[in-house]
């Protein structure tokens, strides 16, 4: 098995003969003063320090008007990315028909309505296909639209009678006032169905961020808690943050089967409204995208004593480390056995693939630009690949995704981040019980395991390699001009202009259509994947041989 | 089952769409400001609104789309707008340097009142905009028609703000192609120049949104209608509109501002349309119909006689945008097909539903017309009264399938085929190929369909 990135890499790399202080001036050259002195704090060189400590990166700020960048709104961030893969909920924006236009079946969620999770009967129930909206006119715009609002939740019930329903405000909701969590409250009375609502206007905050933090904040509010069943199973644990892009899920629900641990329910992947609300009865909390979803798990130990821990599936190295670290939280000899015996069994494969395919891909450069964790999570599969990392940022991370939460102290609140609301949670009366006991937690951590933590991604990159916060359009075509990488990562609307240049670019957000890539079978795909993109014969055509040789040499066929 | 909870019984309801027939205004204006050559849309709203179009048209066209955006946060909201799109202005003349810069507005500044032109005007009084520069402006608040209404508004604002009239009248004829794709865009001004005429067609995507794989990107690609075209076209003879709810304002307003008569046409999809584009551009322009052209019709007209038995009496449901729909449903009644359930899902006016209704009065069956509908109601109208084919866009896949009914993929967004940005529908070339892929889509049929005895070689 090649060995993944280095954990808090000291070998610097040479980014090929550049310095990379002159890149960032360059960067930085064209922009206004006032523009290039912001982004001067979002362009930073790593170096990591020889305990662990990074540059501080200026990031989750506000994005420069005109300046063309990746970034998504808070609505994105909210109805888009954490509840759109729940299956069973009706979710309805609130709004003008563009927002849940575009959200609708874009996200590549997949999901199994007729195989419930964890050993309960299915519903059946699937609105993901379904795209539901108030259609916002111009009388609601200047009378209110929470009228419009309750016939639409009224209508949503009379023709689907779901379990629940969610609502999603966009921008003029909140500029004109209706008032969507009194609508909710009125409804859910009314139908005896679950209904709640979500003020995640795209204007607030800088990002698709805002609105995880919102939406995080509404399922603890009206969803988690609700079921206190303790269903069977051992082991019992939630995988937060991992969205079941392309069966992602899938992939990581299958290795779980295998180890014998008991998924109860997933943020938000293949998900359904029933395992959240039973959620807190689970073990262990394990976060993928820390991003998008450390709320979820912060309020759950707090409030019910589930602790959570950083794991990583995206990776062969790493999907075999998460699922020992879980081994290593319960502690029983039983699953650790099982856990061994399921990665000395899958991972052969994996390594011949990876043998396979790594002497035509090794030694290539690759440059990740997307999300909130990806860019650091897929860096381990190109590691795997012999691929280095040039230069690497998240869209819409915030210092902790970078620096690690070592710095969460130090991270300034602004006034965008402020408006975001903070939930005070308490420990619950009666349902709060830590699931280990300090002594054992304290002893878990000697041996390494972190709790509550995550390291960030520039730890694990090397000294001299490039990070940048909330890429601009500006900013990657001079690094693709001065690099020339092997491959770029990061979403559609970068993808053709970047390969425009002659450059693949891989789809992070949606795997251009493929994938899994998680787990071991998902590692194996990405292998493939890559090979496929780096070594592609299209890259060759670009030039007609007349432009390859414009001399008029050519002689008659029968001279 | 993809769509599982579509009830089979209709409910009518007044306040929740499902399964939308259309979108908002912005994606229209953006997609039609990518007609205008150099041009960078920018979205006055926060940076939602534009990742949203630029994703949605990057996914339809597999192409770069470009744009930039005002990235209202919560402060912006509340104290307005002016600050934001200012300092966009001076960034992306400063980095990007368009030529122009088309904004147009969504719900978010349509709500607070922002004013463009008073915004713009700051800008230009603060040195923002080069000497040569231009900015234009359309104002698309999404809560009121379509993107096809978007489309329409920023097209009618090019007019607007360029469009002069220089006392001359020149032979050139206007062409408003509509909400088309780019290579309807290129057939369409291919006829009128077979026919020997000079042309000023604006929004142009042409070799904007299907442009080649070089190796060298360029933000401006090659395509797209000049400022100094759009400026001249207020002196042309005559404008040819196609299609009446994306092009007609545009036309209007040149008449208007610059005395340039227009007609309006349906867009050329099949046969009489095309025929009706074509006589009128001889008329407008006082040429004469080469005989390339009826070349063309004649191959349509035989394709048509040739493959007539097949098309006879089919039962056809189509869901898309106004004019297409339209157009569309004309030609499928002119082969004598049965378009049974028609919806489109822009608001588009009684007249337009009245065209609608005219258009298949002869046909035998009973017909459902919404306008505007959306796709959770066609699909219903699909489970009480089956038809024998589907044309809507990649969305109607999921009814297709779970009907079990086949599908040609027309209109937008197509996320999912190649194709439509290449190959024309418009046009009698464009006519054959909508017919290759109408047949296509019914003999496979009956070819999957077809016992071991039945099979049939020729067709």
């Amino acid at each position: 098995m090649a060995k993944a990135t280095s954990k808090l890499a000291t070998e610097s790399i040479k980014l090929e003969n550049h310095d990379p202080e002159k890149i960032k001036a360059r960067l930085l050259a064209k922009y206004p003063p006032k523009v290039a002195r912001k982004r001067a704090k979002q362009i930073v060189v790593n170096k990591v320090d020889r305990d662990g400590k990074v540059p501080v990166i200026s990031s989750n700020v506000r994005t420069v008007p005109g300046l063309i960048g990746q970034r998504g709104c808070c609505y994105a961030g909210c109805k888009g990315v954490v509840l759109g893969p729940t299956r069973d909920i009706i979710n309805i924006t609130h709004g003008p028909i563009g927002c849940g236009y575009y959200s609708w079946l874009t996200r590549r969620n997949q999901t199994d309505p007729d195989k419930a999770a964890n050993g309960q009967a299915s519903d059946g129930h699937n609105f993901m296909t379904y795209c539901f909206s108030t259609d916002m006119q111009d009388e609601e715009i200047i009378f209110g639209g929470e009228k419009k609002l309750k016939q639409a939740i009224q209508e949503a019930y009379d023709n689907f009678k779901p379990k629940a329903i969610a609502v999603f405000s966009t921008c003029p909701v909140g500029l004109i006032g209706d008032d969507v969590h009194a609508v909710c409250r009125e409804m859910k009375a009314k139908l005896g169905i679950n209904v709640f609502g979500f003020s995640c206007e795209g204007y607030k905050g800088v990002s698709q961020s805002a609105g995880h933090h919102i939406a995080n904040n509404g399922i603890f509010t009206h969803v988690v808690g609700l079921d206190d069943t303790i269903t069977a199973g051992k082991y019992r644990i939630n995988l937060l943050g991992e969205y079941n892009i392309g069966g992602d899920a899938f992939e990581i629900e299958r290795l779980f089967e295998r180890c014998g641990i008991t998924l109860v329910s997933s943020y938000s992947g293949n998900s359904s409204i029933d395992a959240f609300a039973n959620s807190h009865t689970a073990d262990l909390n394990l976060i993928m995208c820390h991003r998008s979803i450390n709320y979820v798990a912060e309020m759950m130990e707090t409030k019910y004593g589930v602790p959570w821990i950083k794991v990583n599936f995206i990776g062969a190295a790493a999907t075999a480390k998460s699922l020992r670290k879980i081994a290593q939280y319960f502690d029983e000899e039983e699953l650790t056995a099982q856990v061994e015996a399921v990665i000395a069994d899958e991972l052969p494969a994996v390594t011949a693939a990876c043998e396979e395919i790594r002497p035509r891909t090794v030694g290539k450069r690759a440059m990740l630009f997307v999300g909130g964790s990806r860019a650091h999570h897929y860096q381990e599969l190109f590691g795997e690949l012999g691929i280095k990392t040039l230069s690497a940022g998240y869209e819409f991370g915030h210092r902790d995704d970078y620096e690690g939460r070592r710095v969460l102290p130090d991270i300034k609140v602004d006034a965008d981040s402020r408006n975001i609301e903070e939930l005070e949670i308490q420990p619950d009366p009666e349902r709060f019980h830590p699931r280990i006991d300090e002594a054992k937690r304290k002893t878990l951590e000697a041996e390494g395991l972190g709790f509550s933590d995550y390291e960030g991604m520039m730890p694990e990159m090397p000294d001299g390699s490039m990070v940048i916060d909330d890429l601009s359009q500006y900013e990657t075509d001079e690094l693709i001009r001065i690099f020339k990488p092997d491959l770029f990562c990061a979403g559609i609307k970068e993808k053709y202009a970047v390969q425009k240049h002659g450059i693949p670019l891989k789809q992070l957000h949606s795997y251009d259509y493929g994938g899994p890539y998680a787990g071991f079978k998902g590692a194996i795909n990405f292998y493939k994947e890559i090979d496929r993109m780096v070594n592609s014969r299209v890259w060759e055509y670009m030039q007609a041989p007349w432009e390859a040789s414009p001399e008029l040499s050519a002689t008659y066929a029968w001279e | 089952m993809l769509l599982r909870h579509t009830p089979t019984e209709i409910k009518e309801r007044s306040a929740l769409t499902v399964n939308p027939a259309k979108t908002c205004q912005p994606i229209g204006a953006m997609y039609a400001a990518l007609g205008v050559h150099g041009c960078l849309p920018h979205s006055h709203g926060s940076q939602g609104c534009y990742a949203y179009h630029r994703s949605a048209l990057t996914r339809h066209f597999k192409e770069p789309v470009v744009a930039a955006t005002s990235a209202f946060t919560e402060g912006a909201s509340v104290f307005g707008g002016q600050a934001n799109l200012v300092q966009a202005i001076d960034n992306i003349f400063t980095v990007y340097n368009p030529e122009v810069i088309a904004v147009h507005t969504t719900c978010l500044s349509e709500t607070i009142g922002d004013d463009v032109p008073q915004i713009v005007a700051k800008a230009k009084a603060d040195g923002k905009v080069p000497e040569g520069k231009y900015v234009f402006h359309a104002n698309t608040p999404s809560y009121v028609g379509s993107h096809v209404t978007g489309f329409a508004n920023m097209t009618k604002a090019m007019v607007e703000y360029f469009a002069e009239a220089n006392g001359l009248k020149s032979k050139t004829i206007n062409l408003i192609p509509g909400y088309v794709e780019p290579a309807d865009m290129a057939e369409i001004r291919r006829l009128a120049t077979v026919m020997g005429i000079t042309t000023i067609m604006f929004p142009d995507t042409a070799k904007v949104l299907n442009g080649p794989l070089t190796g060298k990107y360029k933000m401006f690609p090659e395509g797209g209608v000049t400022i100094n075209e759009l400026q001249k076209c207020g002196s042309s003879a005559g404008t040819v509109a196609l299609g009446r709810i994306a092009s007609m304002p545009a036309a209007r307003a040149l008449d208007a501002k610059c005395k340039v008569p227009c007609q309006i046409l349906d867009l050329p999809i099949g046969l009489t349309a095309t025929d009706a584009f074509v006589d009128t551009l001889r008329q407008t322009a006082g040429v004469s119909v080469p005989d390339a052209i009826n070349l063309e019709r004649g191959q349509l007209v035989d394709t048509i006689s040739d493959w007539h038995q097949y098309l006879y009496g089919k039962r056809v449901a189509i869901v898309g945008d106004p004019d297409q729909v339209l157009a569309l449903t004309r030609f499928l009644v002119g082969l004598d097909m049965r378009p049974v359930h028609i919806i489109t899902g822009s608001p588009s006016g009684k007249k337009y539903e009245k065209s609608l209704r005219d258009a298949v009065a002869r046909v035998p069956d009973a017909v459902n017309i919404r306008v505007p509908g959306d796709m959770l109601l066609f699909h219903q109208w699909l489970k009480n009264n089956p038809v024998d084919l589907i044309i809507g866009n990649t969305y109607a896949k999921y009814i297709a399938k779970d009907e079990d009914i086949p599908l040609v993929r027309y209109g937008f967004p197509i996320y999912d085929r190649m194709g439509h940005s290449y190959f024309s529908t418009m046009g009698y070339r464009g006519a054959l190929r909508l017919m290759e892929k109408i047949l296509d889509a019914i003999l496979d049929r009956k070819d999957r369909d077809a016992d071991d005895i039945t099979m049939e070689l020729v067709m």
